[in-house]
């Protein structure tokens, strides 16, 4: 049996005894490449439209911002790095734990279309791993090869883990539960990169990806942490709100804002990333915040927990001292 | 028709940027943008830019006015109108459609004279598609995208490109080129032929290019706006404004006012329905929730603008919010889904 089809057969279970009222998950779009999250409320639903494939890459957890028991409680298919967030706005109660039944599902390796089509490959209509991690593409132009690397989201380059910090069920148990998974070298990889660059390199890099933002708002909006209310760019009234970049400064407020608004909560999601239009790489923003974390307060997953405490929310006796922490937090 | 060898490339690229701005589909990592083109620049003409090229003539961002203060004395300073000649090249059919249903907004009376100067001053050359993409849907808006409007047309076929200018502009652009273009005879036209009915056939095999398009008059109009649809389709609506900014038919703006130190700037700037200040007026906003928002955005592009434009549609069926949509909301899934409402509740019939 597929995934998809092991996914889709406890779905229905779970509707039709009751469990659950209503399945968010992912329906089949407008391309093969178009699958788009869905609340779906009837078991004929979810048979006729219901898709599991490599390009089901959103993170879900966003959308359950705000929610309540009393809207019933709705069945959340579960990727591994998606219950990170879940549970970090858990932990910020963003939404009622009863509100929500969380399937943990085992995430396939997800593409990212726009690399796809960066190199050249349009028309896709189906797609699987060949042995060696090479990426097969069915496309109206013909089947097409590339390399893993080159084809795969960012966020999947850089998982962290196949383990679930929230469920209340695991439909297929992950590879190595009992051991403790190694490192994912990749992960702080550009961290590491931008830490060797002097400071002007390091402002040039920045300014070369920044200046692109247009201040469409995706990276905020579709982060799972970065959930205020009403956001003070929203505000007319702030004198800081931008629908756009209007000066240099403006490029890098917003997203410096931003990295800074969600440290020590960010569970390195990569949604920011997946969500820009601009290919901006955010993520590396949050990234740098995550290493120096770790190394300044011992290593720190947020959302492992979801008792809401983070590094820099709390403070205890054996916290380095501010300046000892300047120190150690510049350079690797 | 004329044509050039894609080896000369650089050669007539050079000759466009002359002492004008050249912008064309260059590659920066994974994405492909309209870029001021330089000697070796990455150009890259094998799709759709990230975004239409709706920016060369209606930017993001443009300043109106400034107002200095020294004393009791205020200076106002107008922006100049922009005259100064460019060029883009490789925009495609849909985007040149982009640009036809904002000059139905921005040169009507009174015309928006910002606008109306980056109009005269661009010469646009279009690149017929070769490749249309899964998310491209143009045909259902009329589009053909393998005769691209524009100033001069162009088809990129094997190692030619050929080129036939279409407006008194093109022909004075063409006639610049002198001897850097030849006479592309009979063989040219068979060529393109040839890539035109390759394309058909590829229009042919998309999944939304049948796409039936809705005719919403006043017997529908209760039904599509109080339908259902909008807040099941708005419950995935991350209120971002990423459909807004990269669609060539949006025009919404704002203008706002910045205190710098050297006095006010009044600019205009991209605004977005997606927005909980969109429409803020000084009694509230008459859109509270981002099912009204979602709604906004479609009717206008479906209903409204059509109604006021002689059945004119605001979408192009470019596809660029089908690729970028963080959480793969698009008007091909409004469409559809305001049709099977249609079709199951008889609207209008």
């Amino acid at each position: 049996m597929s995934i998809q089809d092991k996914i889709l057969a406890r779905a229905k279970e779970l509707m039709a005894d009751g469990t659950v009222t209503s399945v968010l998950g992912w329906k089949k779009g407008e391309t093969y490449t178009d699958p788009s999250p869905a609340f779906f409320t009837s078991v004929e639903e979810l048979e006729r439209d219901f898709i599991f494939n490599h390009f089901c890459g959103q993170n879900l957890s966003r959308l359950l911002n705000g929610r309540k028991a009393e809207d019933g409680k709705v069945l959340m298919l579960c990727k591994p790095c998606d219950a990170f967030s879940l549970n970090q706005m858990l932990g910020q109660h963003r939404l009622e734990r009863d509100s929500v039944y969380v399937l943990g599902i085992p995430s396939p390796t997800i593409l990212d279309a726009d690399k796809l089509r960066a190199a050249g490959i349009k028309g896709i209509r189906g797609s699987r791993f060949a042995r060696g991690g090479e990426v097969v593409l069915d496309t109206l132009y013909g089947e097409k090869r590339i390399a893993g690397k080159d084809a795969v989201l960012e966020k999947c380059l850089s998982c962290k883990t196949h383990k679930f910090p929230v469920s209340d069920e695991i439909l297929v148990k992950p590879k190595g539960e009992e051991h403790d998974e190694p490192e994912n070298p990749y992960r702080f990889a550009g961290v590491e990169e931008l830490e060797t660059m002097t400071p002007d390199e390091r402002f040039a890099f920045w300014q070369s990806h920044l200046k692109r933002c247009i201040r469409c708002n995706a990276c905020r909006n579709a982060c799972p942490v970065c959930a205020c209310v009403k956001c003070v760019f929203d505000n007319p009234g702030s004198e800081v709100a931008g629908k756009s970049n209007i000066d240099a400064f403006d490029d890098k407020l917003f997203h410096v804002i931003r990295a800074f608004h969600v440290a020590g909560r960010c569970t390195d999601c990569g949604e920011c990333s997946r969500a820009c239009p601009e290919g901006i790489p955010l993520h590396l923003l949050n990234r740098k915040f995550i290493k120096d974390i770790n190394r300044i307060y011992g290593p720190f997953q947020a959302g492992a927990s979801d008792d809401g405490v983070s590094p820099l929310t709390e403070y205890n006796t054996e916290d380095m001292e501010p300046g000892e922490a300047i120190l150690k937090g510049s350079g690797s | 028709m004329k044509k050039i060898s894609t080896e000369k490339l650089p050669l007539l690229y050079a000759a466009l940027n002359g002492d004008r701005q050249l912008w064309i589909p260059v590659q920066d990592g994974d994405r492909v943008e309209f870029g001021l083109w330089r000697e070796g620049a990455a150009v890259n003409l094998a799709g759709k830019t990230l975004k239409s090229g709706k920016d060369f003539f209606f930017p993001q961002n443009e300043d109106f006015v400034s107002f200095q203060k020294e004393g009791k004395k205020i200076t106002i300073t107008e922006k100049k109108r922009p005259t100064d000649e460019f060029v883009v090249f490789g925009m495609r059919g849909c985007d040149l459609a982009g640009l036809e249903v904002l000059d139905l907004v921005f040169l009507a009376e009174p015309k928006d004279s910002f606008y109306e100067a980056r109009r005269g001053a661009g010469v646009i050359v279009t690149l017929a598609c070769g490749t249309p993409d899964e998310s491209c849907f143009c045909t259902a808006f009329g589009v053909n995208p393998a005769e691209p409007k524009g100033d001069v047309a162009a088809w990129l076929v094997g190692d030619t490109l050929y080129w036939k200018p279409t407006s008194d502009k093109g022909e004075k652009l063409t006639a610049e080129l002198g001897s850097l273009l030849e006479d592309a005879g009979a063989d040219g036209d068979k060529a393109v032929a040839e890539q035109q009915a390759a394309i058909a056939d590829i229009l042919k095999q998309l999944p939304n290019t049948e796409l039936e398009l809705p005719k919403v008059g006043d017997a529908e109009f209760d039904a599509w706006f109080e339908s259902p649809n909008w807040a099941k389709m708005a419950e995935s609506c991350l209120g971002c404004g990423t459909c807004t900014f990269v669609c060539p038919t949006c025009q919404c703006y704002d203008i706002q006012d910045r205190d710098t130190k050297d006095g006010i700037r009044r600019f205009r700037c991209w605004d977005s329905c997606m927005y909980s200040d969109f429409t803020l007026m000084a009694h509230g906003n008459i859109r509270n929730t981002q099912m009204q928002r979602f709604r906004q955005r479609f009717m206008h592009k479906l209903v409204y603008f059509p109604q006021n434009n002689d059945g004119k549609y605001s979408c192009v069926g470019c596809g660029r919010c089908v690729e970028k949509c963080p959480s793969s909301l698009n008007i091909v899934k409004v469409i559809k889904a305001m049709q099977a409402m249609e079709a199951m509740e008889g609207v209008g019939k």
